[in-house]
């Protein structure tokens, strides 16, 4: 366990330099620019009626906290750390006096139940089919799915998922375009709302499993052809261990590992698509959130969405480093 | 060179099919230099008009040609791509060919940051960038920020052909006989690590478009500069697809859909052809 | 077991006739033929052990990948046989689920650069039983109990069963595969540069455990090394291939005391010796591209002995003294022509045929 506990310190170390780096680079994009954010802001917000001279000063400090004050630069970015440290990213403009942290907690288990779900359903689906199609490289089903998804591989998700939306939405209307669940239904753990939870997750679900799939079909596709070369999958079938325990133990076994670091390595990718995903589905995740704060000119909104699509993608990369030594023993050793 | 260029076209049918993808889109950039009607003007045609002899793709609800604008924001758009990737092939350069070279602690520090680029989801903080900016925001800026943020993953891949390579037998050699440590990487490894740099460039390429697409659909860029994206955007600010100019939508994202897969067979042919082990099943494949 | 022969006889456990295994491949559209291994033939007899040896690229390895039907494209079988005495018929023709029966049962292997023959994220006890578990017969525990003895009998401490590969040495890693292919006591091991990737120290080692392997359970052995130092301590007779063919074979004394051939003669000139301070003279030239071999003898370019003969016809293995073979006209007036090559034609008819049926 000595070496575990060494690589599991570097990769959190790893861990915390993002977030740092991320953070710090939100700080610097909302002060080194020219304009004052703050007055353009409370302008904005006196426009809309918030009169409550109270909530207004409140508010104002909040704001001069996250963009800056005019005082020394190197004491503003303390005291911003200060506030993003405990997730206090000041009152909502579009949803006053409600706070930016609750209007996240409210989006993020949307966010991370559909992104989750459908990306373990992709890469699971993908290495698997891609695995077969390394191994029986003659096989036609498996040929067909590899012209198929290198071609809808490149595709950017703002069309798979506009595409999704013509087709589902006005072609063939069958299934909700729009929303995470049904109004009519109460809200809670029964079985109506479970179901149009569902039901809702379909198309948004469907667009992320399919930018993803092919990606990992084609990774596990190229792994395994060049593993079934290797010499200890010779060696095996020189030595007539069976074709299934060869392709399961030897052949599969051998490729995941790089496939669950390929995993790490595009997750801010998967996440990226999942905001434009959400936004064309009217998702209630992060993503709608953002983009439904840069439209209403929320800057506690934005600021609080991309700070916390920091930690959070970071911190799903840093599980997926803390799982990986049960996919690959040699790494406790280095 | 040529004979490569003519095999690979007659035997890759990969590359082939991307270099007609390509081509065409490249051939409709290019026509923007003809175009009767300058970008910038509204109103030049009869608005709404269904594809015919006349309007090949229609006209928009603002009265312009679909086809003439689409060939400037194709331009724009592969401008904008080729931008991208120059730049951030700069930083994944130095970055690869440092960390690769030089190994040890820089190697460390190096990827360290790298690796933080890579899990840095970068969709928000364009966002956020954008927010900042608002109508200062233009096609140049966007331009350096993606660049900027966007080299992260090449760097490593460029890392990786740079460890091999300093252990080969050929560095060693010129590492006795006195050359300098520039002059190693410059002339001995410069070839082997271009081919990688040529596939990236189309990968990023297609990346940055990928983007820069999906930001300015949302509006989220400067909107007065035609692009494929810009033009999707001011189609469904017109509702297009509810009020009938499906073309106005369509044309364009069906061409850069072609850029995309274009560009992708492209990148993933060069591939091939650079791994020497993929190319050799290939060729097992050919008798079997 | 329909396919195993039942006499077992005082003849040779392997037979190798007119064997020909080339490299085809078809890249960009044009064909490509690589002689790897061309017309040999060669036996090797009950509780021997045979030496092949060669440079590298000298078509070793494809000869035994081809003698073990382990052959995948685009090293295909273009022409003749290859018969083990416990099989009833030629390898190339069992199907696929015999050839697995009989493997590691009947026909082990030692595998060249033992780096990488072990399943990385397998532990040594699962690549037992992945091997052997099949042919021994008994309830796990003792099956166990019987790979613990064995591996004891090899001088391995039991706990290696618990290690994942990458936690041994080398040299560990190569003695657990020798007792990985000893394991089931195969009639027949093929052996392919086990020591090559060892220091001398570790090797003397590993060579003194494959020997008494050997001994226990008297199987025959073809061991393929480039290093002749090896062969004169292992090798009961030697088999020398240049360029895809088999130029000389003999007793390995016999071979060290009088090579005929003049490569065999520059691979024994060229081992050291103590108090031997004479310049060692390097052969001239490279190996030659088996794509395009010379014409004639392939060894003359670099022949300090090549005659007119030698450019225009290919030297047929001939027996000088009892059990002595050399294909070369320099060695005597005995070695005439061999005969016109007449496989050229028929390659791409036969190939088919020939495949081994667990090909993928």
């Amino acid at each position: 366990m000595h070496g575990y506990g060494i690589y599991l310190l570097k990769r959190f170390a790893q861990f915390v330099l993002v977030v740092f780096i991320g953070i710090s680079l939100t700080f610097f994009i909302t002060h080194l620019t020219p304009i004052d954010p703050v007055d353009r802001m409370v302008a904005g917000m006196t426009t809309f009626g918030q009169s409550d001279p109270e909530a207004v000063e409140a508010m104002r400090e909040a704001l001069r906290a996250l963009y800056g004050t005019g005082a020394p630069l190197l004491d503003q970015y303390f005291e911003y750390w200060g506030r993003m440290l405990v997730f206090d990213f000041g009152p909502s403009l579009s949803s006053f006096p409600t706070p930016v942290s609750q209007l996240i907690g409210r989006a993020l288990p949307w966010t991370f139940g559909l992104l989750a779900t459908c990306t373990l359903i992709a890469w699971v689906l993908g290495n698997l089919l891609g695995g077969l199609a390394g191994y029986y490289r003659n096989n036609l089903a498996l040929k067909t799915f590899g012209v198929v998804a290198m071609g809808f591989h490149p595709i950017p998700h703002y069309i798979i998922a506009f595409l999704l939306l013509i087709l589902f939405g006005y072609l063939w209307p069958i299934l909700p375009i729009s929303g995470g669940a049904s109004q009519q239904v109460e809200r809670g753990l029964n079985l109506p709302f479970v179901l149009s939870v569902l039901k809702h997750s379909v198309l948004p679900g469907l667009a992320i499993i399919l930018i993803s799939i092919g990606s990992w079909f084609m990774g596990m596709r190229a792994l395994v052809s060049n593993i079934v070369t290797e010499d200890y999958v010779v060696y095996a079938e020189l030595g007539g261990v069976s074709r299934r325990r060869i392709m399961r133990s030897y052949v599969m076994r051998n490729a995941i590992a790089p496939q669950v670091t390929g995993l790490a390595m595009s997750m801010s990718g998967f996440y990226n698509a999942a905001i434009i995903i959400e936004y064309v589905f009217s998702y209630p995740g992060l993503g709608r959130l953002l983009i439904a704060g840069v439209y209403a000119g929320d800057y506690g909104l934005v600021l609080g969405v991309t700070a916390i699509s920091i930690v959070a993608v970071s911190a799903a990369v840093f599980l997926i480093d803390v799982l990986y030594p049960l996919f690959d023993p040699r790494v406790q050793l280095s | 060179m040529l004979a490569i260029l003519r095999d690979l076209l007659r035997y890759n049918r990969e590359f082939a099919a991307g270099t007609v993808l390509t081509a065409i889109v490249v051939g409709m950039a290019v026509l923007s230099a003809f175009s009767p009607y300058p970008p910038g003007d509204i109103y030049v045609v009869a608005p709404d008009l269904p594809p015919s002899w006349d309007h090949p793709f229609g006209t928009t609800s603002q009265g312009q040609d679909t086809f003439w604008l689409l060939t400037y924001a194709l331009r724009n758009t592969l401008l904008f791509g080729f931008s991208v990737a120059i730049l951030s092939r700069l930083i994944s350069l130095l970055v690869g060919m440092l960390s690769g070279y030089k190994g040890g602690a820089t190697d460390r520090v190096l990827m360290s940051i790298n690796d933080t680029f890579i899990v840095m989801p970068l969709f928000p903080l364009l966002v956020l960038f954008y927010f900042v900016m608002r109508d200062d925001m233009t096609w140049a800026l966007l331009a350096l920020v993606m660049a900027l943020l966007g080299w992260a993953y090449d760097a490593r891949l460029i890392r990786s052909v740079m460890m091999s390579l300093r252990t080969r037998e050929f560095t060693r050699t010129a590492v006795f006989s006195g050359m300098r440590t520039d002059q190693i990487v410059i002339r001995e490894h410069m070839p082997y690590v271009l081919p990688i740099v040529f596939s990236t460039t189309l990968n990023n390429i297609n990346w940055s478009i990928g983007l820069e697409v999906t930001l300015s659909v949302l509006g989220f860029t400067d909107i007065e500069t035609p692009t494929v994206g810009t033009m999707i955007f001011w189609a469904n600010q017109h509702s297009a697809l509810v009020f009938g100019t499906w073309w106005w939508v369509v044309f364009p994202t069906l061409l850069v859909t072609v850029t995309f897969i274009g560009l992708f067979l492209l990148a993933v042919s060069m591939n091939e052809y650079i791994d020497p082990r993929s190319r050799l099943s290939r060729m097992g494949g050919g008798v079997a | 077991m329909p396919a195993e022969a039942t006499g077992q006889g005082a003849g040779p456990v392997l037979t190798v006739r007119n064997l020909r295994a080339y490299y085809q491949m078809r890249y960009f559209g044009i064909f490509r033929e690589v002689r790897a291994v061309d017309d040999i033939s060669l036996e090797i007899g009950r509780n021997e052990i045979y030496g092949l040896a060669g440079e590298s690229s000298s078509g070793k390895t494809s000869f035994i990948k081809a003698i073990a039907a382990a052959n995948r494209p685009p090293l295909n079988i273009v022409g003749g046989s290859v018969r083990y005495s416990f099989l009833d018929r030629d390898i190339f023709r069992l199907d696929p689920q015999t050839l697995a029966a009989v493997r590691w049962k009947h026909l082990g292997y030692i595998m060249q650069g033992s780096m990488n023959v072990l399943n990385p994220v397998r532990r040594i006890r699962e690549s037992f039983v992945d091997f052997a578990f099949r042919h021994i017969g008994l309830p796990k525990a003792q099956f166990f109990a019987l790979v613990a003895a064995h591996l004891e009998r090899l001088h391995l401490p039991p706990d290696v069963l618990r290690a994942y590969p990458h936690e041994l040495s080398g040299g560990m890693r190569q003695r657990v595969t020798i007792a990985l292919a000893t394991i089931c006591r195969p009639e027949f091991i093929i052996a392919d540069e086990p020591t090559t990737a060892l220091d001398v120290v570790v090797q003397k080692g590993v060579l003194g455990m494959i020997r008494e392997a050997q001994q226990e359970i008297g199987s025959s052995i073809l061991f393929v090394t480039h290093d002749m130092a090896v062969h004169a301590n292992m090798a009961d007779r030697l088999g020398i291939m240049y360029a895809g063919r088999l130029v000389e074979e003999g007793p390995t004394r016999t071979i060290f005391a009088e090579p005929l051939h003049p490569y065999t003669a520059h691979l024994i000139q060229s081992l050291p010796r103590i108090g031997d301070l004479a310049p060692k003279k390097a052969l001239g030239g490279a190996p030659p591209n088996l794509a395009e071999p010379p014409p004639g003898c392939r060894f003359h370019p670099r022949c300090p002995l090549a005659m007119d003969i030698c450019r225009r016809e290919t030297p047929a293995l001939t027996t000088l003294a009892p059990g002595h073979r050399v294909a070369c006209f320099a060695a005597s007036p005995e070695v005439r022509p061999a005969p016109p090559d007449e496989d050229a034609g028929r390659a791409d008819g036969r190939e088919a045929a020939l495949q081994p049926a667990e090909g993928r």
